[in-house]
Formats: C-alpha cells, sequence, structure tokens
C-alpha cells in the first residue's frame, strides 16, 4: 500500500512540475492524412512538455467533416480541437463557435504564418485557426517521359501545352497515361479541381447578383476541354479518381503528368514511389486570362467555443503549428517531410531551400488569392470553392453531375444544364434570391 | 431416413459446393491474405496469391496508430449491452403476444417492424440534440439504449415466433402448480426457449456489432467502437490496400470467429417462425 | 386459456416494449415532422422561422428525387430478386450430402459477419478499383479492357456489394426451411417418378413460400436503409443516389436540415407504402 502512495505522489509530482499546471485529456479529431498521422505519432513530445494528455479521433475526410460539422453546430462539445479547412473556418469563425486566436505567445510568432494562410484562415481580421500544413496545387510530371516525348515543360505552361504533352506522353500499351487528374465527384475532390481550373478558363460560379453562371461559354469551355483532354490522354475510370487514387497511379508510375495539391510532391519524389528520380514541377496551367488554375487550401486546427479545456487546447496548437514542431519532424524524418506551406521561416531555411519541391510550392501558394480568383469579378471568397455555407452540398451536386458528364452518362451540356438549375434552385432555398 | 445416394453423386455436390463456398468466401480470404502483405506486393501486377514474403508489418503498424483494444471493447460492451437489454425487455412482451395474443398482436408486431424503417439519417440532429441534452455523447450507454432500441423489433419478432412452438399447455400446467407469472417465465419457459434465445442473441449481436451511422456519428474517442477504427483506415494518402485489409481483418475477426463457432446455434434458430 | 388476468398481465408484460419504441418512434419522428416545416439552416444560425410546405415541395421537385425513388426500388428490388432466387439454390445445394458440409455453411455465411464499411472499402478498393483491383487484373488476362464498375455499372456493382452481404441470410433462413422438408414425402414423389423440376415446383416452392416470405419482410427492412455501400463507394454519384443518400445529402451536406426532415418524412411514406404492399402480397403467409 505504501509504495502504491508513494509512487502516486511521484507521479503527481511528476506531472506537476512537467504541466505547471494539472494535466487534461483533451479530444483531438484530426483527418486521416500523413502529416496528421505523424502529429498522432509524436503526442509523446507534447505530453512530455505540457503534461496534457491528447485523445485521438482520426477519421476519413469525409467521415470527419460530417463528425465536426454535426458537432459544432449543436454544441456538442464532443471535441477540443477540430481539424478544419479554409472553407469551414471563415464561416465557422464569422459564426461565434471558434475561439479567436489572438492571444498566442510571442515566441510562437503569429507573423511567420503565410499571409496567404492567415488570410483565409480568418474572419474580419481575427485568425480562428492555425494552418498545420498549407498546400497550393501544381504540376508534377515526369522529366523522364516529357525527354522521351521530345518536350520541354516550360516553368508555367498552358492548358494547351499541356493537352498537347499528355498526348504525346501516352502510350497506352504500356499502360502509361499522359496526365491524371481528379475526376470524382465531391466538392473538395474533382469539385475543387474542376472549379480552380474553370478560373483559369474565366468563369465563375456566381455572378455579382448570386447568379449561377454554369450557362456561359467559360464553364463550357472548361468542362470540353477536360473531357477532351482526359478521355484522350487519361486512365481509364478517370471519373472515379481522386487525390489518392491519382496519387496511387503515379506512384506506379502510370501517369505521365499530374495536376493536384502541393503536398503530393513529398509522396511522390519518397520512399513509396517507383518513379521518385524522374519528377520535375511546374505551375499550374492557365490560358492567358491572368489566372492560374491553382487552389489554396490549408488544414487548420481550431477549438470550439465552449469547450472546458481552452488553455490545455491552446497549447497544443502552439505546439504543433510552431517552428520547433517542424524542427522535430526535419530531425526524425527529414526535411522533406515536414509539414509544408504554413511559415514564411520554413521556405527561407537553407535546408528547406534544398527540398526539390519548396520553391515551386511556395510560388504557387503565393500566386493564389482567394479574395481575386476569377477573371471576371465575383461576390465570393476562395479559390476552388466560394466560402458560403450552402457551398459544400450545392458543389457536391454539381460535382456529381459533372462526374457523370466524365463517365460518358451524359453530355456536358446536359451536366452544365442540371448544374445550372438545381444551383439557382438551392441559392433560393438559403435566400440569396 | 437418410437417403441413399451413391458416392459418386456425393463427389458431385462436394464438387460444386465447395466451388460455391469457396467463391462467396473469397472475397474475405482475399483481404486476409492481402493483410500479409506489403503495400508493394498488395497492388503487384499479376496479383500474388499465396507466394510472397507473408509480413506482420501492417498489423504492427495500424496496432502502433490505434489502440485496438479499447475500440474492441467497446464493440464487445455495445453490442453485448444493446443485446442482453433488448432480450430482457423482449421477453416479456414476446410471451404476451404468444400465450395472450389478442386481435391487435399482429398488428402491434407489424408496428414494430415499421418503427426500423425510419431513415436513420432524417433523426440524426434530433437524436444528437436529445444525446446532448442528457450528456449521453460519446458514451457507452447512449449507444447501447440506441442500439437495442433499433433491434428491439427483431428481438421481439424472434423470440415470439419462438415462443409460439412452445405447447401453452406446459405454461398453463405450471400455473395450476402454483407457478407465478415471474417463476413461469423464468423457470419454465426461458429454458424451454434457450436455442431461441441463443439464437436471437446472435444475431442481434451481429447486427449492433456491424451498425456503422449511429455508432459513428454519437461517440469521438471514448464509446468509439470498431466502426469508426475502420473509419481511420480508410481512403488515407498513398497506398493503403495492406492496411486497410489489416485493419478490416482486425474489426470482423472477432465477430467471424463468433460467428464460426456458434454457427450452429445460429442456424438452429434462424426461422423466425418460417418453420411450422 | 387467456384469462382476464393474464390478459391484463400481458398488457404490463408488453408494456416496457411498447413504451420504449413508442418514444423511439414518437419523439423522433415528431422533431423531424416540426423540423420539416421549419427553415431550419445550422450553418445560418439554425431555426429561422416557420417554413410551410415548401420544404416538402423543394424536395420532391429537385430533379433528384424521381431519380432517387428509382435507384431505391432498382437496388431493393434487384437484392430480394437475386438473394432470394440464388439463396434458394444454395439452400438445396447445401442441403445435399456431402463431405465437409458443415466448413462449406462456414464458408457461405462469412460475408453476414463483416460490416458494411468493411465489405464497401474492400470491394471498392481491392476488387473494383479500375488500375489495381482484382477484377481489372482478371479482365486484362482474358484481354479485355478493365471496367471502371463504380462508374459505368454503378447500381450493379452496388447490387453485387449488397447482395454479397445478404446472401448469406436468405440462405440460411431457407435452409432450415429445406431440412424441415418431410423427406419421406420427397422420396415418394421420387419414386412416383416426377421428374426433378415438378418436384421443384409443387413440392418444395410451396413449402419454402413461408421461409420467403420472411426473407423478403426482413430485408426490404434493411435494405431500404442501406447507406455505408453508397457513402463508401460512389457517394451518391453516377445514378446510385437513393432517397436515404439524398437525405443524407441535404441534411449533412447541404446543412438544410428543414429540407432533410421533409425528405425523412417522404421516406417514412415510402417505406409505409412498400411495407402496406408486402403485407398485402405476401402478410398472408405470416398467419400461423
Amino acid at each position: 500500500m505504501s509504495l502504491r502512495n508513494a509512487f502516486r505522489a511521484a507521479t503527481a509530482v511528476t506531472l506537476i512540475t512537467a504541466g505547471g499546471a494539472f494535466a487534461d485529456t483533451i479530444t483531438i479529431a484530426t483527418v486521416n492524412n500523413g502529416d496528421m498521422i505523424r502529429m498522432q505519432g509524436l503526442t509523446d513530445d507534447f505530453t512530455a512538455k505540457t503534461g496534457h494528455n491528447v485523445e485521438w479521433v482520426t477519421l476519413e475526410e469525409n467521415v470527419l467533416r460530417q463528425r465536426v460539422t454535426t458537432d459544432i453546430t449543436t454544441k456538442g462539445g464532443s471535441f477540443d480541437i477540430m481539424t478544419i479547412g479554409m472553407y469551414e473556418t471563415p464561416i465557422w469563425g464569422a459564426n461565434g463557435w471558434l475561439v479567436p486566436l489572438d492571444n498566442l505567445s510571442a515566441e510562437y510568432d503569429v507573423d511567420d504564418i503565410l499571409p496567404a494562410m492567415a488570410g483565409g484562415l480568418s474572419h474580419d481580421g481575427t485568425l480562428y485557426a492555425a494552418p498545420f500544413y498549407g498546400e497550393s496545387s501544381m504540376i508534377m510530371y515526369r522529366t523522364d517521359l516529357m525527354e522521351a516525348a521530345g518536350m520541354d515543360m516550360p516553368k508555367a505552361p498552358t492548358w494547351e501545352f499541356i493537352a498537347k504533352a499528355a498526348a504525346a506522353m501516352t502510350d497506352r500499351d504500356n499502360e502509361i497515361n499522359g496526365i491524371c487528374l481528379r475526376g470524382k465527384a465531391g466538392w473538395g475532390e474533382g469539385g475543387a479541381f474542376i472549379t480552380a481550373m474553370s478560373n483559369s478558363f474565366g468563369a465563375r460560379w456566381f455572378d455579382m447578383d448570386w447568379n449561377a453562371q454554369f450557362d456561359t461559354q467559360p464553364w463550357a469551355d472548361t468542362l470540353n476541354f477536360f473531357k477532351g483532354m482526359m478521355d484522350a490522354s487519361g486512365p481509364a475510370g478517370y471519373a472515379t479518381n481522386g487525390f489518392n487514387e491519382n496519387l496511387s497511379l503515379f506512384n506506379q508510375g502510370k501517369c505521365g503528368m499530374w495536376i493536384d495539391a502541393t503536398v503530393a510532391a513529398s509522396f511522390v519524389t519518397g520512399k513509396d514511389s517507383t518513379v521518385a528520380d524522374h519528377v520535375g514541377f511546374a505551375l499550374a496551367p492557365d490560358t492567358g486570362l491572368g489566372k492560374r488554375s491553382n487552389w489554396l487550401w490549408a488544414w487548420a486546427l481550431a477549438i470550439p467555443a465552449g469547450t472546458q479545456k481552452q488553455d490545455a487546447a491552446l497549447q497544443f496548437i502552439e505546439w504543433s503549428t510552431s517552428k520547433d514542431y517542424i524542427e522535430l519532424v526535419a530531425s526524425k524524418e527529414g526535411w522533406a517531410n515536414v509539414p509544408p506551406g504554413a511559415r514564411t521561416s520554413l521556405y527561407e531555411n537553407p535546408n528547406y531551400q534544398a527540398v526539390p519541391f519548396a520553391q515551386m510550392t511556395l510560388d504557387s501558394i503565393l500566386s493564389a488569392d482567394p479574395n481575386n480568383s476569377t477573371v471576371e469579378p465575383s461576390p465570393y471568397v476562395g479559390v476552388q470553392f466560394a466560402a458560403i455555407p450552402e457551398f459544400a452540398g450545392i458543389a457536391t451536386d454539381v460535382s456529381q453531375e459533372f462526374s457523370a458528364a466524365y463517365a460518358g452518362q451524359q453530355t456536358v451540356e446536359e451536366a452544365l444544364a442540371k448544374a445550372q438549375a438545381l444551383t439557382n434552385d438551392a441559392m433560393e432555398a438559403a435566400g440569396y434570391k | 431416413m437418410a437417403r441413399s445416394v451413391t458416392s459418386q453423386r456425393k463427389a458431385i455436390n462436394t464438387a460444386v459446393a465447395w466451388a460455391v463456398g469457396l467463391l462467396i468466401f473469397f472475397p474475405i480470404l482475399w483481404t486476409i491474405l492481402t493483410s500479409f502483405k506489403t503495400e508493394a506486393q498488395a497492388i503487384n501486377d499479376p496479383p500474388l496469391f499465396l507466394f510472397f514474403d507473408w509480413t506482420l508489418e501492417n498489423y504492427t503498424v495500424v496496432q502502433e496508430r490505434s489502440n485496438y483494444m479499447r475500440f474492441l471493447w467497446n464493440s464487445v460492451f455495445i453490442a453485448g449491452g444493446s443485446t442482453i437489454l433488448g432480450v430482457m425487455i423482449a421477453i416479456p412482451a414476446a410471451w404476451s403476444m404468444a400465450f395472450v395474443p389478442s386481435k391487435r398482436t399482429k398488428d402491434i408486431l407489424l408496428w414494430m417492424l415499421s418503427t426500423k424503417m425510419l431513415p436513420a439519417v432524417g433523426v440524426l440532429y434530433p437524436i444528437y440534440l436529445i444525446f446532448i441534452q442528457f450528456g449521453l455523447l460519446d458514451s457507452r450507454l447512449g449507444l447501447v439504449i440506441v442500439l437495442m432500441l433499433i433491434n428491439l423489433p427483431i428481438i421481439v419478432w424472434m423470440l415470439y415466433t419462438y415462443f409460439r412452438e412452445i405447447p401453452g399447455e406446459i405454461l398453463e400446467a405450471a400455473r395450476m402448480d402454483g407457478a407465478t407469472l415471474r417463476e413461469e417465465i423464468l423457470y419454465v419457459l426461458t429454458p424451454m426457449a434457450i436455442p431461441g434465445i441463443a439464437s436471437t442473441l446472435l444475431l442481434n449481436f451481429i447486427l449492433a456489432w456491424n451498425e456503422a451511422f449511429w455508432t459513428l456519428n454519437l461517440t469521438a474517442a471514448k464509446a468509439a467502437p470498431l466502426t469508426a477504427f475502420i473509419a481511420s483506415y480508410s481512403s488515407p494518402e498513398g497506398l493503403f490496400y495492406a492496411k486497410l485489409s489489416a485493419a478490416s481483418t482486425m474489426a470482423i475477426a472477432p465477430i467471424l470467429v463468433l460467428g464460426w463457432f456458434s454457427q450452429k446455434q445460429l442456424v438452429r434458430g434462424l426461422t423466425f417462425g418460417a418453420v411450422k | 386459456m387467456a384469462t382476464k388476468a393474464s390478459r391484463s398481465a400481458a398488457r404490463v408484460m408488453m408494456a416496457p416494449a411498447v413504451i420504449l419504441l413508442l418514444g423511439w418512434m414518437l419523439v423522433p419522428l415528431t422533431m423531424t415532422l416540426w423540423f420539416s416545416f421549419r427553415k431550419y439552416l445550422p450553418l445560418r444560425g439554425g431555426d429561422l422561422g416557420w417554413a410551410g410546405f415548401d420544404n416538402y415541395t423543394r424536395f420532391v421537385t429537385s430533379s433528384a428525387f424521381w431519380p432517387s425513388i428509382q435507384a431505391t426500388l432498382i437496388i431493393v428490388g434487384a437484392v430480394l430478386l437475386i438473394t432470394v432466387c440464388l439463396g434458394v439454390v444454395l439452400a438445396m445445394l447445401l442441403d445435399q450430402p456431402m463431405w465437409g458440409q458443415g466448413v462449406v455453411r462456414i464458408l457461405v455465411i462469412a460475408p453476414f459477419f463483416v460490416m458494411p464499411t468493411v465489405s464497401a472499402l474492400v470491394w471498392k478498393n481491392i476488387f473494383m478499383d479500375p488500375t489495381n483491383g482484382l477484377f481489372a487484373h482478371l479482365w486484362k488476362f482474358f484481354g479485355a479492357d478493365p471496367v471502371s464498375w463504380l462508374s459505368q455499372a454503378s447500381l450493379p456493382s452496388i447490387i453485387l456489394i449488397v447482395s454479397w452481404q445478404w446472401l448469406p441470410f436468405a440462405t440460411l433462413i431457407l435452409l432450415t426451411a429445406i431440412q424441415s422438408l418431410d423427406s419421406e414425402q420427397l422420396e415418394a414423389a421420387e419414386m412416383d417418378g416426377a421428374p426433378h423440376l415438378k418436384r421443384f415446383w409443387f413440392i418444395i416452392l410451396p413449402h419454402l413460400a413461408r421461409a420467403i416470405t420472411i426473407v423478403v419482410l426482413i430485408q426490404t427492412i434493411f435494405l431500404l436503409s442501406i447507406f455505408a455501400e453508397i457513402f463508401v463507394t460512389t457517394g451518391g454519384a453516377f445514378g446510385s443516389k437513393t432517397l436515404t443518400y439524398l437525405i443524407f445529402q441535404r441534411v449533412l451536406e447541404s446543412q438544410n436540415v428543414g429540407l432533410g426532415s421533409a425528405g425523412g418524412v417522404y421516406a417514412i411514406i415510402l417505406a409505409n407504402i412498400v411495407a402496406i404492399f408486402l403485407m398485402r402480397i405476401v402478410g398472408k403467409n405470416l398467419d400461423a
């Protein structure tokens, strides 16, 4: 008995000295992406530093969204930290559902966060979520196949060039597809890609009076170009391919080019890739209208208002999105695997500048502007989405119509006509008109 | 009684039945095999059947990443608790329906079944709000109650059909001997209906174990069962077939083993009154 | 035998189950009904007032409504047809004398123990993936182009997955029924020289009628609300959006609880229509 008491006392002392306050257990909901899983594995470092324990709820992206949205709108209080994106943060922040992150410590250096990221995670100038990693999109291509096709990838190509290069690289007999792109239904999957692409074709979701714009020529051009190129040079069944499917195709050497999230760069040059030594990078294409087709996104950590463990949660956010955390990952996994796209200082670090995709990632991030993403003026904020509560639902429906067109179940015209009707209908239901 | 058959015919039967059985079982077998491959082997072209370097790596990774035992325990607790609670509530109801039938018995039974048709997604918000009110979010108790209610109609119906096969005279005889209602049910009816009760327990344990909407949406960290465990392995970044297979195998193995060991009971009792 | 005392006892004994289910039905149902008449948008601040029948008209006039009813009925109908037909065949096969009957039975019932989420994930990725899936390899082996199952044949793919899950259930119930068939009766028929088909049609099938009824009834209840299989595989794209899935999209993706609740009311109505239909056609078989 006395031994046990002594042990208890000893534990208590350790906890107090370690934490400086009594220990909490916080519950964190997060997405099952590689960087988050790495963070989960490093939790011991946080517990050692602060004494707080962490319970992880790691879910696939769609399930996570559904779970945290239900919880925040009903004030369920199941989580102390939620992993959310650039789409949710401004909307939830505006509703007062998130704790403002305005008293971060000095050594955290909040001004070091890339302005594009901080801007997208704020509402009315207040930061509501701290970026864990940020991304844009860019072209990843096979230098060996490009050479074999006798072509040279410019730093900032046009869509026309991409289509030509894709056709030249395609070799069906050897299962090489010139280009792999997302066609999967879902606003965060194919919906995000086609919206970012449409920006470069001069299209927009809404005009200044919130009228849907799918009946305009730029949208028809976007979709016809996409479908034409993918039918000619894309993989079979591209209408169901999302980020993950394309990643595995690219890593198996079955894609000549892939335009997708910049974070994929560390995977295609990593140990799971069979083509790691032959990958080049370029800015996402344009059509000369002044907008490129790259998006802007961040996975960020936010604290729901009403949590009892706000202090511990804040400590965790400071730990996981700090410069120290980046150093910690670098020391264990190498610089290529640190969470990218969140901090300016990372891109000033010579160790990181040596990483082949670092500069292109930064350039891509810097060339995306959520406040001015379309050629013609638009009333919404966001590059590959419109930051209004109705968007996710509408865009999922719209992208399902598009995917059906990619799969050949309807024509591009039919898909656009349906998209136009259902978007206007939903906007009417939401009271925009 | 036994029909005599030539061994030739028996051989044909055996061959056909085994072929069909293996075909039906193949997806599970393949998943189990894949779980012992490396990620690269899992997508090898052509597919590798048995001759690959067997590895336990995926199980190690899954075990390191998530606290499997806790998910497993939650699944056992929730599925077991809801089933036992359900049977306890259903036995008296089924007794009334079977031995004191009235004109409305069948209506009540069908009405009970119809409550199962309520689309779960449609009532997610109402239930979520109620759970917050009663502090049941992310608690095993909350899920025990919900899953019990979901499966109660099936439990009542199954028990009702078994009880009906038991001759009422025996119960009446017990009553004549001065047994109280409680004694009658506990010491006369229940022992006679053991096979039926066993298969009811089994079937509903399986149904509760596999329920994936409420168990996912009403839990966070503390009460999350294996359905949530699986949700953290579906479509992550990078190659994942082998890890997904390992996680899937871990999620279905306990129930598969239970099902196999008790399949006799399950088969014997799974009639829903289909056999007279 | 039913005395007055036992009648009142019966009522008392039935009470817990009935009251619980009544509560389970009425509380959410009332809330669903209430929400369905409200403009309830959680992301826009919650309950924004009375909406009349707006949600109801909007839900049915949406272009997704009728296709979703159609998809629901196709999936339920096809799965029922497949599981019952194959179930009868399988049950008769398993009833034959053979070596290793117990093991075969174990193999056949195994899919029933697999979580819907798991089976959908496994089928989608490991079998139906157009590049790395086993089917793709098989197709290539025979020199054919791999099929993109989930986009080109979304409904058949989902029907395949769901049928695989429910076939064991149908087989088990039908097997129990077949085993109870009096073998003397069959033998007599055999000696009379009745051909196989006739024996099946006039003796076995009528005997199975009741079991088939049960299978149809129970499966319909579960099939009307299948969700995980669609969520995981197609996400409702390519014409595989069922009514349940449409409601999910309205409530969770569009965050329009009012509209989704109206959809929920329609789903309840549909379920009841199907139920009444079932009772009319097969209800007789349920009587003792």
